[in-house]
């Protein structure tokens, strides 16, 4: 192979443990590619000396049986890193070094992968097109006639680092479809798996009862092998689930003969593009034809999820930031006492959306407000949860489409805060409910631009997931469009 | 009999007014780790000596709730004879300050893991209950020191995190008496329990005191005014006096009660205003997304419950049963399990009456003049016994005795081997005796004819002259015997 950093996370690991290449030889193959695509703002901290070390060393090794032996994984720069800058996109926490690594990412390099970096997104994960973020844009590696577009969010610099072969996967954080809106933009893989499948210790809160962690990859085996190694009961996080798991890579399997697939239809909504409507009826049909049973289904409350979750998340997020104060780590902005200087230091150390959903929590959480909004926004999403119980008695899994359109140009939204909203239309539901859903690049459209379906599985059930998710892979054999023009 | 009634009432000139109080007690659960962390809790450790990850809220860090505290949280329900919820949750309480790392304070708000319970007061007047609305577990805020620097302020994050158990009463206390029987009782509960050491002096025990008042006879509850972080008795009653007289002046000038949250100062001796209710921070309560609702099993309340001590009513009933104690004697007993303790080691083996008279007579005084506590004492439960024994069966008279215990208190010595170095075995030979009774009885001739001419009353004076001239040896009641037949 001439370009190591085309293959697949599967594929690297089978190389490394081979012999084919060596780990420094495959680390190097993506030092080099980092260094030339600065344009693309992929990533927040470069770690690409240490990685090399890293790599060295592992060479050394008499046994290369670890399960991601050698592999260069960037991450989200929210998940904390061990004397490596971990900055959630964010001005405040722009000089902040964890004395601790997150559990996620411990369970990479336990399976002897290599960090080479922390990847931007959107200020503490709050956006869909990476715009929100303190440290600039990222760009999508597809572009619209040479004109540039956002990679979506808040995943944005995860999902560009994996389209543009910067990573050879990585894990985001997904808490309204921040893993699979991007995946869907730039034509990878991304899982959400169930809520308490993965710890959170470690990572940077966004809205603790959503967040979740999960791979972004090139194609689903590898997002399977991400999820065997990250995945697991942690006793330091309260909500991680205790849940034996097999390998979800040994058990993958393409067969979908007999399996109950729903389509819902709350989910074809007004004026959604045609491409897309076209693009699920081809999903549709790939499965009936491979032996699936289709089966229409209702997820009533679908229209209320929307409203709901932006009322769920900022509350949670209003609380989860108050620790951003300046008094103990972080960026501080001094002032005459302690007040002045919480204001000074969060007016300046945080950006304009995440103040917006700050004050949007804060209201919502307030006495004689909370009634009104949070306790019906719980209310709301108790009766999701029971959609997709009701849906789950008649099929296995859901199929829907990933985002409403195809990635969008730089500020064309950003005036628009329901448009941007708009984005999470389709992915908000499973955070709600705790589901896993995974996206799944289908192909491109006219003008180029990856399109994706969602697959929603039952609760801890990412197999069947995964194997659906292959089993339409082999079929449409998606192939990357990726250019290099940005080099 | 009317120092035994109740009569706490302010009179003011419109009548007579009662003052009506609750209290929300924080105890420090005796706990070795934090409510949600492993770090270490002692007392007067260097600042921010015993601070983890979760306590100083660094990104990413998560709570996990530490089970040896629901259980203490458990135990000290079922002491206090309460509901204990099956089901329970954990909210935030979200206010900014610098000493409060997470920005919020992991509490429970509508549903506390302990419910509706008990105390019983022994007051002056009788029994009294007082009702328990609730007991509920939540996180210690750190200290911020203001006077360590002149422009700097510094926060020691070591209490950040540790567990307090609030006890939130009815408003059934009445007086500053009540109240403190009150925290005394509550207090002797938790320590029976081993669930809070309850040492106001570090900060283990303090209270919010709410206080209203109302006319003598309404049915309807005043406006109050909480009273913030009062961290002992004296200053809790002080405080209660002050703001009661406060409404008080104010009603009867025909003035409003604000409903408010005051400071006491120690120092003035006055409480005064800390927050308006316009001012009231809006806690913005909402249950907390990192931890799911603390459940457990009525047979884990079960074990907890088949492992409780006898707490002090029940010693109570039994002392008064075993012993034949007066309630106010057992009372005195129980208030501290040590006493209780001392005082059986004694009465297993030594006479009942002696061994209380002593213990809460001599010893109590004894100890209260050295500043020392019952389990600092200075004379063993045994030695103590043996003093009692020796006056039991006559080789000391009482007076004697107190003498001996002087001596103890020293060097807690066998009061044995005191009584024979020092040869105050008492007199009991006939001989001897009769001997001294002689010569009082002729050197006190005029008073032997008085007596024989019918002035009975100075039968005592001969009684104690002999004694007096035996040095207090003889045995008092051999004297009354001897002295009768030769006045006779």
């Amino acid at each position: 192979m001439s370009d190591l950093t085309k293959l697949t996370l599967v594929e690297s690991v089978k190389y490394i443990k081979e012999k084919k290449c060596s780990a420094t030889e495959l680390v190097n193959a993506y030092v080099k590619r980092i260094e030339k695509s600065d344009k693309l703002n992929c990533f927040n901290t470069k770690d690409l000396e240490n990685a090399v070390n890293k790599a060295k060393k592992i060479d050394t090794n008499k046994k290369l049986d670890k399960t991601l032996v050698g592999a260069p994984i960037a991450v989200k720069d929210l998940f904390c890193t061990k004397g490596v800058k971990t900055t959630a996109s964010s001005k405040i926490l722009s000089n902040f070094t964890p004395t601790y690594e997150s559990t996620v990412t411990e369970k990479l390099w336990n399976e002897d992968a290599i960090l080479i970096g922390k990847l931007n997104s959107d200020e503490f994960a709050m956006g869909s097109s990476n715009e929100t973020s303190s440290f600039g844009n990222v760009l999508n590696p597809y572009r619209l006639n040479n004109e540039n577009l956002v990679p979506g969010g808040s995943s944005g610099g995860c999902a560009s680092a994996v389209a543009a072969d910067l990573t050879s996967a990585t894990v985001g954080t997904d808490t309204g479809g921040s893993i699979r809106q991007p995946a869907a933009f730039t034509g990878i893989v991304g899982l959400k798996p169930t809520y308490g499948r993965c710890s959170r210790w470690g990572i940077v809160a966004f809205a603790s009862s959503l967040d979740q962690a999960g791979p972004m990859t090139k194609d689903v085996k590898d997002a399977a092998l991400i999820l065997d190694v990250i995945s697991g009961y942690d006793e330091k996080d309260s909500t991680s689930a205790n849940k034996p798991k097999s390998s979800f890579l040994n058990s993958i399997k393409n067969n979908v003969k007999g399996l109950k697939v729903g389509v819902p239809k709350e989910y074809r909504v007004d004026d959604m593009p045609k491409e897309v409507d076209d693009l699920w009826q081809e999903g549709i049909k790939i499965l009936k034809d491979n032996g699936a049973i289709i089966k229409d289904i209702s997820l009533p409350h679908t229209k209320y999820a929307l409203p709901a979750y932006y009322i769920i998340a900022p509350a949670e997020a209003s609380s989860n930031l108050a620790r951003y104060d300046g008094v103990r780590y972080g960026f501080r902005a001094e002032g005459k006492d302690l007040t002045e200087m919480y204001e000074n230091t969060r007016s300046k150390g945080f950006g304009a959306e995440v103040k917006k959903r700050i004050m949007i929590g804060t209201y919502v959480l307030s006495s004689g407000y909370y009634d009104a909004y949070y306790l019906k926004a719980q209310k709301v999403r108790n009766l999701i949860k029971m959609d997709f119980d009701n849906a789950y008695k008649d099929v296995d899994v859901i199929l829907t489409p990933t985002t409403p359109t195809a990635a969008f140009r730089f500020g064309e939204k950003t005036d628009d805060p329901i448009a941007m909203y708009l984005n999470d239309i389709f992915t908000v539901t499973a955070n709600l409910a705790g589901l896993p859903a995974i996206s799944l690049p289908i192909r491109c459209n006219k003008d180029g631009l990856p399109l994706a379906l969602q697959l929603i599985g039952k609760s801890f059930d990412e197999q069947t997931l995964l194997n659906t998710a292959y089993s339409i892979e082999q079929q449409v054999n998606f192939k990357s469009q990726v250019k290099d023009w940005w080099m | 009999m009317s120092d035994k009634e109740f009569n706490y009432y302010i009179s003011g000139d419109t009548g007579k007014w009662e003052v009506v109080i609750g209290l929300e007690v924080h105890a420090q659960v005796s706990s070795n780790a934090k409510l949600f962390s492993s770090s270490a809790t002692q007392f007067g450790a260097d600042p921010n000596s015993q601070v983890s990850l979760i306590d100083a809220a660094m990104p990413g860090m998560l709570p996990v709730i530490n089970k040896f505290c629901v259980e203490q949280a458990v135990r000290t329900g079922l002491g206090l004879k309460a509901k204990i919820n099956l089901t329970s949750v954990f909210d935030r309480k979200n206010y900014f300050y610098a000493d409060l790392p997470q920005g919020y304070q992991i509490s429970q708000y509508k549903y506390p893991i302990v419910g509706e319970g008990e105390v019983v007061l022994d007051m002056p007047y009788g029994t009294k209950k007082i009702g328990i609305e609730r007991l509920h577990l939540e996180q210690d805020a750190g200290k911020s020191l203001h006077d360590q620097d002149p422009t700097k302020t510094f926060i020691d994050l070591n209490r950040s995190g540790v567990a307090l158990m609030e006890i939130v009463s009815k408003p059934d206390l009445r007086s500053p008496e009540e109240v403190a029987e009150y925290i005394k009782k509550l207090r002797s509960i938790m320590r029976y329990l081993g669930t809070c050491d309850g040492n106001m002096e570090e900060g283990s025990l303090r209270a919010d005191v709410n206080v209203s008042v109302r006319k003598v006879g309404s049915k309807d509850f005043g406006t109050r005014c909480e009273i913030k972080n009062v961290n002992s008795i004296k200053f809790m009653q002080q405080a209660i006096q002050y703001e009661a007289k406060r409404q008080v002046e104010l009603l009867e000038e025909g003035k409003k009660i604000d409903q408010e949250t005051r400071l006491f100062d120690t120092k003035k001796n006055e409480t005064r205003q800390m927050r308006s209710k316009e001012d009231a921070h809006d806690y913005r309560y909402f249950p907390d997304p990192d931890l799911p609702p603390l459940k457990f099993s009525q047979s884990f309340v079960d074990i907890i419950k088949q492992k409780l001590p006898e707490l002090p009513d029940d010693k109570k009933e039994r002392l008064m049963n075993n012993y034949k104690l007066s309630s106010y004697e057992a009372g005195v007993l129980i208030s501290d399990k040590d006493t209780s303790d001392y005082f059986e080691d004694i009465a297993k083996t030594s006479d009942v009456k002696l061994a209380i008279n002593w213990v809460i007579g001599d010893l109590f005084a004894a100890l209260n003049k050295l500043g020392k506590s019952i389990k600092e004492t200075p004379i063993s439960s045994k030695n103590l016994a043996k003093l009692i024994d020796l006056i039991k069966n006559n080789t000391i008279s009482g007076r004697i005795a107190k003498e001996v215990f002087e001596l103890m208190l020293k060097d807690n010595r066998d009061p044995k081997v005191i009584v024979e170095e020092k040869g105050l075995v008492q007199e009991s030979n006939v001989g001897e005796l009769e001997k001294i009774i002689e010569k009082v009885l002729k050197d006190n001739a005029d008073k032997v004819a008085e007596y024989k001419s019918g002035k009975d009353k100075l039968f005592g004076f001969f009684v104690g002259s002999v004694i007096k001239e035996s040095k207090g040896k003889a045995n008092p009641a051999l004297v009354n015997d001897l002295l009768k037949k030769k006045l006779s």
